[in-house]
C-alpha cells in the first residue's frame, strides 16, 4: 500500500481519533451509549485499519501477538477478579455495592472495572482473528 | 462462609483458570494446573450435593439482585447430581490427558486444549447449576463453542469436518433454545425458572407457548442427539482426540438431557406435556427407534470409537425413554441412566483412548489379538461393553431393570421387549470387538506393542470400576435419582 499517499495520510491522521473515540465510549458507557463490548470493536478496528494500510508485519510490531494474547486472557481476568473481591469483601459473587464504602459508589466501580474487562477481552479477541487470518500462509 | 459461595466457585473456579491457563502457556504448567481446578470442582459438586441432599434446595443471588430480576443459581437434587456426574467426568479424565494429549495434539496448541476444555467444563457446569433460563443459554454457547474447538483438534483431519457440521447443527439447536427462551419471555415476562413455572399454566393454552415447548425440545433434542437429529454425534465422537471424546460422551448430552428435564418438568410442567399434549408417545416412539436404528447401524462399523458413538446415540434413547413414561419410576431410570451411562461410555472411551495410544488405530481391523498385548485395557472394554449390554453386576443392568420396570408398570410390554432387544443388539456389536481382540492371533508382521502407560490405564480403570461398584451398591445412585423423579413429578417425597 506504500503508493496510496491519500489513504496514509488520512489513516494516520484518523486511528489517533478512532482510538479515542473507543476510550470515550468504553468510559463515558455508564452515562451514555456504549461500554465495553462497543469500545473494544471500535479499538480493535483502529488497530486493524492500521494493519491494513502499513502491513500486518508492522502492526505486529506495534502489538506484538503474545501480548493480545495476553490481553485476552487479562480482560476476562479483571472481570471475574472484580466478582472475586466482591465475594472477599462479604458480598456475593459480582456484588458491587461492597467494593466502596459507599454503596452507590461501589456500583460505580465495580461496573467501570467490568466493563473495561469486557472491553479488553473484546479488543483483543478482534485483533488475534485479525491477524489469525491475515498472517495464514496458503498451503499448497 | 465459603460454603455460601460454592454455587458461585463451582462455574468461577473452571472459568477464571480458562484465561489463566492462556497465559502460563508452558504445557507442563498447565498440566499441573488443570487437574488441579478439575478436583476442585469435583470437591464443590460433592459438597454441593451433600449440603442439598442436607437441607434442600440452595439459592444463590449472583451479585445479591434478587431472584426473578437477577441471575438465580437454584441447586436441587436433580442438578446436584448432575454436577456430580460432570465434575466427576473430567476430575477422572484430567490425570489421563497429559500422556494422550502430548500423543494426539502439537504441542504449540496443548495450552489452548486445556484452556478450551476448562472453558467447556465451566460451560457444562454453569447450565445444570442456574436457575435462569437465558443464562442457560450463555452457558450453553460457552461450552458449544469450546466442545467445536476441542473436536477439531483431532488429529485425523476429517475432525475439522466433523466440527464443522457439529457446529452448524449446535447452532441451529442453540438458536431454537434463544427463539423458545424469548417466547416464554415474550408470554410470562420473567426468565427465572421457577418464576416461569409459574406464570405459564395461565397462558399455557396459547400457540405462542406451544411453539416455544417445540423450539426448546427440537433445540434441545439437536444438543442431545436425539435419534432423527443425531447426525452430528458419530463423526464429532470418532475423529475428536480421545479425552475429548471420553469427556464429550459422559457429559454433553447427559447435561442436554438434563436441559430437556428441566424443561419439560421444572419449567412447562409434565401436566402441559403429557396431558395436555400426545408428546409422551411422541418421545417413546423416537426413543425406540433410536435405540434400534442406532443399534442396528453400530453392528455395521468398521471404527471402534464410531461403533461406540452409535451406541451412545442408542443409550440416549434409553435415558429418553425413561422420560417418555412420566412416571416416577420411568424418570428414576432415566436418571440413573445418564449417571450410568457416563461411566460406563466415559470408560469405554478411555479404553479406545489407550488403543489409539499404543496400536495407533480405532479400526477393528487393527485390534486383531490385541487382548493379548494389552491385557489390562481390553479387560476394561470387557467389564465396559457387559456394562453397556446390561450383565448384572455392572451398572447397565440397573438401568434397565428400572426402565423394565417402568414398562410394564404402564403395561407397555412391547417397549419393555425393545428395551431387551436393545441390549441383544449390544451383545452383537460388543462382541465383533472381543472376538477380533481376543481370537484373531497377532498378525506375526506387527511389532507386538505394550500395555498402556499407568496413568492412563488407572483413570480408565477409576471408571469401570465405578461401573461394577454402582452397580452393586445403588443406594447413592438409585435413592438420589428417585428423589430427583419425586421432585420432578411433584409428588411430595
Amino acid at each position: 500500500m506504500t503508493h496510496h499517499h491519500v489513504l496514509r495520510v488520512i489513516a494516520k491522521l484518523m486511528i489517533p481519533f478512532i482510538l479515542l473515540f473507543a476510550l470515550y465510549v468504553q468510559f463515558h458507557g455508564d452515562f451514555g451509549p456504549g461500554g465495553g463490548f462497543q469500545a473494544g470493536v471500535i479499538f480493535g478496528a483502529g488497530i486493524i485499519l492500521y494493519a491494513l494500510i502499513y502491513g500486518v508485519e508492522t502492526a505486529s510490531r506495534v502489538l506484538p501477538p503474545r501480548i493480545v494474547r495476553a490481553g485476552v486472557a487479562l480482560g476476562i481476568l479483571l472481570y471475574a477478579g472484580v466478582g472475586l473481591a466482591g465475594l472477599l469483601l462479604g458480598g456475593n459473587f459480582l456484588e458491587y455495592g461492597v467494593l466502596a464504602s459507599d454503596p452507590t459508589r461501589g456500583q460505580h466501580v465495580g461496573i467501570t472495572l467490568i466493563e473495561f474487562g469486557v472491553g479488553t477481552t473484546v479488543a483483543a479477541v478482534m485483533i488475534t482473528i485479525f491477524f489469525a487470518f491475515a498472517g495464514r500462509r496458503t498451503q499448497s | 462462609m465459603i460454603a455460601a459461595h460454592l454455587p458461585a466457585l463451582q462455574v468461577v473456579i473452571p472459568l477464571i483458570a480458562a484465561p489463566v491457563c492462556l497465559l502460563l502457556h508452558h504445557s507442563g504448567l498447565v498440566w499441573g494446573f488443570a487437574p488441579l481446578v478439575s478436583w476442585s470442582t469435583l470437591g464443590i459438586a460433592a459438597a454441593l450435593l451433600d449440603q442439598v441432599l442436607a437441607s434442600g434446595t440452595i439459592s444463590y443471588a449472583m451479585g445479591n439482585w434478587a431472584a426473578p430480576w437477577g441471575i438465580e443459581y437454584r441447586i436441587d437434587v436433580l442438578n446436584g447430581f448432575v454436577l456430580l456426574i460432570v465434575a466427576g467426568i473430567g476430575a477422572v479424565v484430567m490425570p489421563f490427558a497429559r500422556t494422550s494429549v502430548r500423543r494426539e495434539i502439537p504441542a504449540d496448541r496443548i495450552s489452548l486444549f486445556y484452556t478450551a476444555y476448562l472453558l467447556c467444563l465451566a460451560g457444562l457446569l454453569g447450565i445444570t447449576i442456574t436457575g435462569d433460563a437465558f443464562n442457560l443459554f450463555v452457558f450453553l454457547e460457552i461450552s458449544s463453542l469450546s466442545s467445536y474447538i476441542l473436536i477439531s483438534l483431532g488429529k485425523d483431519r476429517r475432525a475439522l469436518t466433523a466440527a464443522y457440521r457439529y457446529l452448524v447443527m449446535g447452532t441451529i439447536g442453540a438458536t431454537f433454545i434463544l427463539i423458545g427462551v424469548g417466547l416464554l419471555y415474550m408470554m410470562t415476562g420473567t426468565l427465572n425458572m421457577a418464576d416461569l413455572a409459574n406464570r405459564i399454566p395461565p397462558v399455557a393454552d396459547t400457540r405462542t407457548v406451544r411453539a416455544a415447548f417445540a423450539f426448546l425440545t427440537v433445540g434441545t433434542g439437536l444438543k442431545l442427539a436425539l435419534f432423527p437429529l443425531h447426525l452430528w454425534l458419530p463423526n464429532a465422537y470418532a475423529y475428536a482426540p480421545s479425552v475429548v471424546t471420553a469427556f464429550l460422551a459422559a457429559t454433553a448430552t447427559k447435561v442436554a438431557v438434563y436441559i430437556l428435564l428441566r424443561f419439560f418438568f421444572t419449567v412447562f410442567g409434565a401436566t402441559m406435556i403429557f396431558e395436555s399434549l400426545p408428546f409422551g408417545e411422541i418421545l417413546m416412539a423416537l426413543a425406540v427407534l433410536g435405540i434400534l436404528a442406532a443399534s442396528s447401524v453400530a453392528i455395521i462399523q468398521n471404527d471402534v470409537k464410531r461403533l461406540l458413538a452409535y451406541s451412545s446415540v442408542a443409550q440416549i434413547g434409553y435415558m429418553v425413554l425413561g422420560i417418555s413414561f412420566a412416571s416416577v419410576t420411568g424418570l428414576t431410570a432415566g436418571i440413573v441412566h445418564l449417571f450410568n451411562h457416563a461411566m460406563t461410555k466415559g470408560g469405554l472411551f478411555l479404553v479406545m483412548g489407550c488403543l489409539v495410544f499404543r496400536a495407533g488405530s480405532a479400526r477393528i481391523s487393527d485390534l486383531e489379538g490385541i487382548g493379548k498385548q494389552m491385557p489390562w485395557t481390553m479387560a476394561a472394554f470387557v467389564v465396559g461393553g457387559l456394562s453397556l449390554i446390561g450383565i448384572p453386576l455392572t451398572v447397565g443392568f440397573i438401568s434397565k431393570w428400572y426402565l423394565i420396570l417402568a414398562a410394564i408398570e404402564q403395561g407397555w410390554w412391547p417397549v419393555a421387549a425393545v428395551v431387551l432387544i436393545g441390549s441383544l443388539l449390544a451383545v452383537i456389536y460388543i462382541w465383533r470387538v472381543i472376538e477380533v481382540a481376543y481370537f484373531r492371533p497377532w498378525p506375526r508382521d506387527r511389532a507386538p506393542v505394550a500395555e498402556a502407560p499407568l496413568d492412563m490405564l488407572i483413570p480408565t480403570w477409576t471408571l469401570i470400576g465405578l461401573t461394577i461398584y454402582f452397580g452393586l451398591h445403588t443406594s447413592l445412585t438409585v435413592g438420589v435419582a428417585s428423589q430427583a423423579a419425586e421432585s420432578l413429578l411433584g409428588a411430595t417425597p
